[in-house]
């Protein structure tokens, strides 16, 4: 019964060849403390048109995911194995070249901290114009044009006026608009968005998030939308990555995954979302801290705040298919149908 | 914009009051000029008539009164030493240390700005490695004593180098510059670049660290994401950015340049303001030494406004509303 959906799902993934396929990849820190695997053996692929979800506590290895994608990380950090096939092209093998060339244009971020990412000394036109014209071959009067076209996309009102502004006439939601539109310039066709909403406001995120819910489905771009909040990615995303001490420990469709979560950090990180129907009781916790990187436990790195914990988990559980469609990396995991479980 | 400039002059008129003061009091309490001025066999009334006819045998606040009262009139005083007003003294060689200073400033900039900007970006290199002990002992050696070694190398060894003086000038708008001539750049190289030392040593300093902070700056990592070609990143995000201080920095070591490029006028005998003043405190020719302090107040005035007007220019979040 539960062998077929597996099948199923597996043809039609390469039926519709996946945008993006991270494959088992790993990025270190070569600290003097000590090799940091900050990502240490990461899948998960994003197909196109679709938003996956990429979540995480801070220093779970999420934004070094979205560097690497973008073949971003420095010193003293980097990619030492695994794939990150973009239309079949490998990038982690990609010459710094080649990769600027994808980067902004086929392949575009947003950074979590708009009061940050615009450069304060120069005006929007110019930080506008210089990304279209890093890739494409047109006259600066061209570009203009296509600037502007963007920031009245992203829903900047004015936007000719706006141009010749510099950033700190933003507001902080304004900023990250043109952030986005910056992104959005060249059509990308896969946007690594780390915590693009992090740092605004309740009303500006939920504007932001329904215009890059539209942009996606009108251009087809596919995201990776980075973040800690759950609540975001419940109404944002297709499906669901969780990480925990630079690996995902769990993958599959967002709803299903957050109805019925497989893996206890998951369960855990649900169970301390602030919700309506627990007023008054308090808030649920995940005993215990993040692990230090330079230092993990053997076997399954969550063993010591797991509730479900057993000696079984000192060797460390591999990412399998549990469910059809969702992967978890737990020999103890939660909402098993009866007989599977059995 | 008005408003502010307004404010600001009226600041530096306080502030030029103040220093008069200062500067007066402290040439006075130096000590008494009579001494060196009068020969030692002029008698009683020569002195006598001397010292009245210097004004030296009023009380110090007449002094200083009548000193207001002429400043305000553009009369600074005459030299005791030379009879000739002194700010005429002062002003006529000016162009020498100027020239001596801006040339300073020049060296320091397209040197310091490209080895401080490489030993940013490749933080780990030995050659940056260099670089920075290098400006270690730009920083410690003394002036005459690198100025000493330079005249004896190009100069003397080696010949390629005249070690003293200006050579010839060439007159435009009524100055005298030596910049514009070929021997006169020569003349002007080693005291220029002796000049320079200390500040290269600082530009290489503040860029070196400039760069680093900037680097690190999330507008820089998203820069690049938007595949920017490194060059355009370094030169346009980074450069711009780290500019910020430098500027400030580089505008205001340009006044103590000029003010104190005493030691390198010394050792390469050039004929600028710096000698001037060592020679007028040598015989305590206190109207030169008033004037010259007066002049370097107001200098250090204009180029602090200058700075902050470069400053607005620079960084769009101080910029003056209202233009």
């Amino acid at each position: 019964m539960a062998v077929s959906p597996v099948a199923n799902s597996s043809v039609a993934a390469t039926a519709s060849a996946p945008t993006l396929e991270v494959r088992n990849l790993q990025t270190h820190f070569f600290t003097r403390a000590g090799v940091v695997k900050a990502v240490d053996g990461v899948s998960f692929t994003v197909q196109r048109g679709k938003v996956m979800g990429l979540v995480g506590e801070s220093g779970s290895g999420k934004t070094v995911t979205g560097f690497s994608i973008l073949g971003l990380v420095d010193e003293p950090g980097r990619i030492v194995g695994g794939e990150i096939l973009f239309h079949g092209q490998n990038l982690a093998k990609l010459r710094e070249e080649e990769m600027r060339r994808l980067r902004g244009n086929r392949i575009a971020m947003i950074f979590q901290d708009p009061m940050m990412t615009l450069n304060p000394v120069l005006r929007v036109d110019t930080q506008m114009i210089e990304t279209v014209l890093a890739h494409t071959k047109v006259s600066k009067e061209e570009a203009r044009q296509r600037a502007r076209d963007t920031l009245g996309m992203v829903g900047i009102p004015s936007p000719d006026e706006r141009l010749k502004s510099y950033p700190h006439q933003f507001s902080g939601g304004m900023r990250q608009r043109v952030a986005i539109a910056i992104a959005l310039l060249h059509r990308p066709e896969l946007i690594v968005a780390d915590e693009p909403t992090t740092a605004l406001d309740v009303t500006i995120q939920a504007q932001i998030l329904a215009e890059v819910q539209k942009l996606c489905a009108q251009t087809g771009t596919a995201m990776i939308w980075i973040t800690h909040d759950l609540t975001v990615v419940a109404g944002l995303a297709d499906e669901l990555a969780v990480m925990y001490a630079g690996r995902v420990v769990e993958h599959g469709p967002v709803n299903e995954t957050l109805d019925k979560p497989l893996h206890p950090y998951t369960n855990g990180l649900i169970g301390s979302v602030p919700s309506r129907n627990k007023r008054g009781e308090p808030l649920r916790q995940i005993p215990g801290m993040t692990p230090s990187l330079l230092n993990l436990p053997a076997g399954c790195a969550f063993r010591n705040r797991c509730p479900k914990a057993q000696d079984k988990c000192k060797q460390a559980p591999p990412l399998g298919e549990l469910l059809p469609g969702r992967q978890a990396r737990c020999f103890f995991p939660y909402n098993m149908p009866a007989e599977a479980a059995a | 914009m008005s408003v502010y400039l307004l404010r600001r002059l009226l600041q530096s008129v306080l502030v030029m009051l103040a220093m008069s003061v200062i500067v007066f009091v402290g040439v006075f309490a130096i000590g008494d000029p009579v001494e060196i001025l009068i020969s030692p066999d002029a008698d009683q009334m020569e002195r006598e008539r001397a010292i009245k006819a210097l004004g030296l045998d009023l009380p110090l606040w007449q002094q200083y009164l009548s000193f207001l009262g002429n400043a305000l009139r553009g009369d600074l005083g005459r030299s005791f030493v030379f009879n000739e007003p002194a700010l005429q003294l002062i002003l006529q060689r000016m162009p020498a240390t100027l020239e001596l200073a801006l040339g300073a400033t020049f060296l320091a900039l397209i040197i310091g700005l490209p080895l401080g900007l490489y030993a940013g970006l490749k933080p780990k290199s030995p050659v940056s490695s260099a670089i920075m002990a290098g400006s270690i002992l730009g920083f410690s050696l003394p002036t005459f004593w690198v100025g000493l070694m330079l005249i004896m190398v190009f100069a003397v060894q080696l010949g390629w180098l005249p070690s003293t003086g200006r050579g010839p000038t060439v007159e435009v708008l009524g100055l005298h510059w030596s910049f514009l001539t070929w021997d006169g750049l020569r003349h002007l190289a080693m005291p220029a670049l002796n000049l320079a030392l200390f500040k290269i040593s600082l530009v290489i300093r503040l860029t070196r660290a400039g760069v680093r902070e900037t680097m690190l700056m999330d507008y820089v990592k998203f820069a690049r994401a938007k595949g920017l070609s490194p060059a355009r990143v370094t030169y346009v995000h980074v450069f711009k950015n780290i500019m910020i201080p430098v500027v400030t920095v580089v505008g205001l070591e340009l006044g103590s340049t000029i003010a104190f490029s005493v030691v390198t006028e010394s050792v390469f005998a050039w004929p600028g303001m710096g000698k001037l003043i060592i020679d007028s405190i040598n015989v305590l020719d206190r109207p030169v030494i008033v004037a010259y302090l007066m002049m370097i107040v107001l200098m250090f005035i204009t180029i602090n406004l200058l700075v902050d007007l470069a400053y607005s220019a620079l960084d769009p979040r101080v910029r003056l509303e209202n233009k």
